[in-house]
């Protein structure tokens, strides 16, 4: 039911969807550009036998569109925001008076959200990928690693909710998120891979940064793919992701309990 | 709905006997829009401190990417410090265009969507002028400040360039502000286009998106585009709409010594020229079609 209508809701605007998510592509092709041009100088031998921290030419264009597919799972427009409004305004009194449980609500309403968003962007992404399929020079990966790959992208659309989720909750304590939002957009936008793949950091900062629940938002369901995670690692490093979000979870649910009880002293 | 507008803009300069002190006009927007911005004095420097950031995220971005390379495509001058003075310039002409136009244009489509355009053309005043430069965003000046910043330190490296060292020319003086105010000019005017199609279409979200994926194709140099398809475009993005040249042009002759300039820089520096002007005449003609197209809206 909260599915059919958070469904209905999106799809009231599809041409308009349609097209700005086809505009969202322009920018690919300086990137695409602008990364060749890169590579070219790097070594002598031009832009196709050049390595960037063990990236070639084909895995970083690679790379940038897999990591965009791990954002349209990971990111979370307008959900702190929304969550922190409903504390500030008092709305969130409904989820107190309703048997309904708002980690739950929210969640459910954001899995039809992207449902909706994939029903209709899946055409121009299956239609990127497929003219950039030149630059998938491994082909198909094992059965395995796309397992890893689905798990991963499930687990990073997970994790983005979470974490933006306790940053809405941390409302309760702070009447404005608005500049705490702007630093962690900041941040999971450098930190998560989005930009570039993480392994092109120079130490020491790639291993903190390889520490940080970020990149799990967008490096790691890319990096996955392209096979760059050491495969003794990688479900190590799943594992690792499952204990962040499990992390999250607590975290969420105690900032939500906690915040109530600050919230009904407040009287409401 | 109803009426139709019998006062473009034409026939309103038509009416000037008195006609309106532009300058001191605009002072006065200036200054009423920095009072307003003083009254949300935290508001403010949360503005400016934010697109602050982004810029700085983007020297860490080319800082990395300057780590394990001397420079952006190979022999074509854009080295690290070079590239740099690209990035201001690309600051430069943004900050100007998001502080004078930015707020104007999205307040445009808005004035059209409510009908409160009527007002506007009612004014004593040229109709383009007044919605082009009524509300002045200071915050956004920060860029400004923070390019103008970047760029100097990046020519205090530049001066030590082993080949063809960076050395002050007054020329550049003049060369430089004239380059920057036509790449803002052909800003402008393409974002005064886009503004204009919302008369016809109505609610225009996407076409906000459409002018930002455009401008994106003037903030990385033009030698990127030289190989395979990438000609088509760089001739689009020239000499159609010419967004390429708003940054290229002036950071390529700030960062390298006037002369001597390969054979294609003053051509493309004289056709920057002739394409701005060609820019403005386009937009006035785009909005003074929109403004006969214009019928209010019932509110």
């Amino acid at each position: 039911m909260i599915l059919r209508t958070s469904l209905e809701e999106r799809l009231a605007y599809r041409g308009d969807f349609a097209l700005g998510t086809l505009m969202r592509f322009l920018p690919i092709i300086t990137q695409i550009f602008l990364w060749w041009a890169i590579f070219d100088s790097v070594g002598t031998g031009g832009a196709d036998s050049s390595r960037l921290s063990g990236y070639s030419f084909h895995d970083m264009v690679a790379y940038y569109l897999l990591s965009m597919l791990g954002r349209a799972f990971s990111s979370m427009p307008g959900l702190a925001s929304n969550v922190a409004k409903q504390v500030r305004d008092g709305e969130i009194k409904k989820f107190i008076t309703q048997p309904i449980d708002m980690i739950g609500f929210l969640l459910l309403s954001r899995v039809a959200h992207k449902v909706a968003y994939y029903s209709v962007s899946t055409l121009p992404f299956a239609l990127l990928f497929y003219l950039c399929r030149g630059y998938f020079t491994a082909g198909w990966p094992s059965s395995e690693i796309m397992m890893a790959f689905v798990l991963s992208l499930v687990m990073a659309f997970l994790l983005g909710y979470l974490i933006d989720l306790c940053i809405g909750l941390i409302g309760f304590w702070f009447l404005e998120v608005s500049s705490l939002l702007f630093v962690y957009m900041l941040l999971s936008f450098f930190l998560s891979g989005h930009m570039f793949p993480i392994d092109l950091l120079p130490e020491p900062f790639r291993t903190v940064v390889n520490f940080l629940p970020f990149k799990y938002l967008a490096y790691f369901p890319a990096a996955v793919f392209l096979e760059k995670i050491d495969p003794n690692r990688l479900w190590f490093e799943m594992a690792l992701e499952a204990a962040w979000l499990c992390f999250f979870i607590v975290l969420a649910r105690s900032l939500y309990s906690r915040g109530l009880k600050r919230y009904s002293g407040f009287g409401g | 709905m109803m009426q139709k507008p019998t006062s473009s803009e034409n026939t309103i300069d038509r009416h000037g006997s008195k006609h309106p002190n532009y300058l001191s006009v605009f002072l006065t927007f200036a200054k009423n829009s920095l009072v307003r911005d003083m009254m949300f004095r935290a508001n403010f420097v949360i503005e400016a401190f934010s697109s602050l950031s982004w810029a700085l995220m983007n020297v860490g971005f080319y800082w990395l990417i300057f780590e394990h390379t001397a420079s952006i495509g190979r022999e074509t001058g854009w080295g690290k410090y070079e590239f740099f003075v690209f990035m201001g310039t690309t600051w430069i002409v943004n900050s100007i265009v998001q502080t004078f136009f930015m707020p104007n244009s999205e307040e445009f489509s808005e004035l059209i969507r409510t009908g409160g355009l009527d007002f506007a053309m009612l004014k004593p005043i040229d109709t383009q002028f007044l919605i082009s430069f009524r509300k002045v965003s200071w915050s956004s000046l920060a860029n400004l400040v923070l390019g103008i910043v970047l760029i100097v330190i990046s020519l205090g490296h530049l001066v030590h360039r082993a080949e063809n060292p960076w050395r002050f020319e007054p020329a550049i003086l003049l060369l430089y502000p004239l380059y920057i105010a036509c790449g803002a000019a052909i800003l402008y005017s393409l974002m005064i286009c886009l503004a204009a199609t919302s008369v016809w279409l109505g609610r225009n979200q996407t076409l906000y998106d459409f002018w930002f994926y455009i401008t994106n194709f003037s903030r990385y140099p033009m030698e990127i585009y030289s190989r395979g398809w990438g000609f088509p475009l760089f001739l689009v993005f020239t000499f159609v709409i010419p967004v390429l040249v708003v940054v290229n042009v002036p950071a390529r002759l700030l960062a390298q010594p006037l002369t001597p300039r390969a054979s294609w820089e003053w051509p493309l520096a004289g056709f920057t020229l002739l394409a701005t002007a060609g820019a403005i005449l386009f937009s006035r003609w785009v909005f003074g079609r929109a403004l006969l197209s214009y019928r209010s809206a019932s509110s």
